[in-house]
């Protein structure tokens, strides 16, 4: 479990770059627990926001129907892995 | 600047006056669309019914090989085109729209009709026009600028009379950006409402024609006295926390002793957009001057929505009326506005419509009643 | 900001700087200050971006278009000194033929499999007003228009009527053109009010 979700939000972290276009950002830059929005860290927006909601059904098939929740489950990469861990 | 002909095609009706008195007894176009044109999954919407449209072109043979788009701009044009010299010069027409005829891309990537000058030339060409057409595309408010450049190319000298007309349809590509976006409700938009949860698309044409020098025998009249656009300068589709956009170009436009007695809002219904417009209109310090929705009638009609509403706007206007908010039930915003619920008889001169949109962009025009 | 007047246009308005950006070559003011070997677009704007040496990750999520746009304003307002963030007095006139239509072809694209809310919002050509006024805080009057072909004058007369009537005493004014197959050509005026 806890090599799978390691392994999972290392994936994740590459996916975020890729997808949302942070070309200042490698993986190693991004910590576990680090905030995704707010003024610090990768500061992602709300279009950023929609953009994981996207990946999250294309990449793994889990549909965020409600966006509301889409808030605690895309604090951290850690809230995002153990969400799709949960899920899937 | 006076406000002459105007016309209003939408699921209301095909003139200003068929929309007026659907819009004054409290009836919308919004009903859901189950079919799988615009979108795969049901979703309510405005949209214009095409046996009602057929109806209308069937005197006019030649639109048949229009675009939607292109018969809903031409038949709207035609109702008020007779009180200008197209072949003039000096009579300019603007074209606002957000999407023009996008669905054309479907089937092939670079068709020419798809560029939106093509699509103006076409309307142009039907009526003669003389001058070069302009299109403007600034999202959301595209309706609203053209007011406001109609009134800077007539400052200017460029022309006499301006021809304005505003339209949009819809199509899967507007429909599933607007799901991307999550911003669709799932109901009937309900603008200002504590409980609105998105806004309603909707499609339709409107034109009217700006005159630039005053026909005072035609009494009442209503002037376009000012407008003004400003950017957010915060985010590309979210709306200004502070309304700072929206704010600036309220106060861009009004001058001293320009009184507001209504406000047409843009009240689009999506939580964060009714929640900037109310800072907005209360950092202006017009927190007890009533507000008007018109969206819960008509949806957000995109590019025509700016012209659509300034006209119901100033009907309601020359008929001292103040419409009520179709979908408001319990008022929800962050600031202290007044949203009118229902209709309220009451004299009226001054009217400031407002529009707002992606882009960060925002409009304001000062309308007023000369009588 | 030592150049000097290029043209001049109606009575309200005169020409500060003047950028051209074509086939892989950017001419401000006359001279050549930037050309690449890179013939794909993206490409391209990259290197341009390494070259004004600026530093905004907002840059990598923009559209073409927005891409194009917004490095141009860089270079225009590089050096100003008279022109600060935080004003209503500059605008910003652009115009072209295209619209958005680069970045509609890749919205439609996505269509069939998951539309992106990250595409869609670029399918609007007044977006790249929007990057520009956010980068700078400018607050001030700004129009997208779509013309069949480049009509200068009107947007010099624009500029005028604003230069008049409003708070503007700057403007941004040109064509910023990106066709769907990626043929760019970017002719903008840094004009201020006379």
């Amino acid at each position: 479990m806890s090599t799978l979700n390691k392994e999972l939000k290392e994936e994740l972290k590459a996916k975020l770059i890729e997808q949302l276009n942070l070309e200042d950002f490698e993986v190693s830059d991004i910590n576990d627990n680090d905030l995704l929005f707010g003024g610090e860290g990768l500061a992602l927006d709300s279009i950023d926001a929609l953009e994981i909601i996207v990946l999250l059904e294309k990449e793994y098939g889990i549909k965020l129907d409600d966006p509301k929740k889409g808030k605690e489950i895309m604090q951290s990469i850690q809230t995002l892995a153990d969400f799709i861990e949960r899920k899937r | 600047m006076i406000i002459g002909a105007h016309n209003i095609i939408s699921p209301l009706g095909f003139t200003s006056e068929a929309n007026f008195e659907k819009v004054i007894r409290g009836e919308g176009g919004i009903a859901m669309q189950t079919g799988t044109d615009l979108s795969d999954t049901d979703f309510p919407a405005s949209v214009i019914n095409e046996s009602e449209l057929e109806v209308h072109l069937a005197e006019f043979l030649e639109l048949k090989a229009y675009t939607k788009l292109e018969q809903l701009s031409i038949l709207s044009l035609k109702q008020i085109i007779a009180g200008v010299d197209v072949t003039s010069p000096k009579t300019g027409f603007i074209l606002s729209t957000t999407k023009g005829n996008i669905d054309l891309l479907k089937a092939d990537n670079l068709n020419p009709n798809a560029l939106l000058a093509t699509t103006a030339q076409k309307i142009a060409d039907y009526f003669g026009f003389a001058s070069t057409p302009h299109v403007i595309s600034n999202a959301c408010i595209s309706g609203l600028v053209a007011f406001i450049v109609a009134k800077r190319f007539i400052q200017s000298g460029i022309y006499d009379n301006v021809v304005i007309l505003g339209v949009d349809v819809l199509s899967k590509f507007i429909v599933s950006g607007f799901q991307s976006f999550h911003s669709l409700s799932s109901e009937t938009c309900k603008p200002f409402d504590a409980n609105r949860d998105g806004l309603s698309l909707g499609e339709g044409a409107a034109s009217v024609i700006i005159h630039g020098k005053q026909k005072t025998e035609n009494t009442p009249y209503v002037e376009l006295v000012n407008g003004a656009i400003a950017n957010d300068a915060n985010h590309i589709s979210g709306p200004s926390r502070t309304g700072e956009g929206l704010f600036r170009a309220i106060k861009q436009t009004l001058r001293d002793g320009d009184k507001v007695d209504v406000i047409s809002a843009h009240g689009t219904a999506t939580p964060y957009n009714d929640d900037m417009e109310s800072e907005a209109i209360s950092r202006a310090g017009f927190s007890v001057v009533p507000v008007s929705g018109l969206k819960g009638y008509f949806g957000h009609t995109l590019g025509a929505a700016g012209i659509i509403e300034s006209i119901i706007s100033i009907m309601a206007l020359e008929r001292n009326v103040i419409i009520g908010t179709k979908g408001l039930k319990q008022q929800g915003v962050v600031a202290p506005i007044k949203v009118v619920k229902e209709n309220e008889y009451a004299p009226t001169k001054g009217l400031l419509k407002l529009m707002s949109g992606f882009g960060g962009c925002n409009a304001a025009v000062y309308f007023k009643k000369h009588e | 900001m030592v150049a000097m007047p290029l043209f001049t246009s109606k009575n309200m308005s005169r020409v500060i700087k003047e950028l051209s950006i074509q086939s892989e070559t950017v001419i401000l003011d006359g001279k050549i200050i930037f050309s690449s070997e890179e013939k794909e677009l993206g490409g391209f704007l990259k290197d341009l971006y390494k070259h004004t040496g600026i530093n905004y990750g907002k840059f990598f999520k923009m559209d073409y278009l927005s891409k194009l746009g917004f490095l141009s304003s860089e270079l225009l307002l590089k050096d100003v000194e008279e022109i600060k963030p935080e004003t209503d007095e500059v605008a910003l006139i652009f115009a072209n033929t295209s619209s958005s239509l680069n970045t509609d072809i890749k919205y439609q694209k996505s269509m069939e499999d998951i539309p992106s809310p990250a595409v869609f919002v670029y399918t609007l050509p007044n977006i790249v007003i929007g990057e520009i006024s956010i980068r700078n805080k400018f607050y001030g009057e700004h129009i997208f228009l779509v013309q069949a072909k480049y009509d200068k004058n009107i947007l010099l007369k624009y500029a005028d009527s604003l230069f008049e009537t409003t708070a503007t005493k700057y403007a941004l004014v040109g064509w910023l053109e990106l066709s769907p197959t990626e043929n760019y050509n970017v002719q903008l005026m840094l004009c201020a009010k006379k």
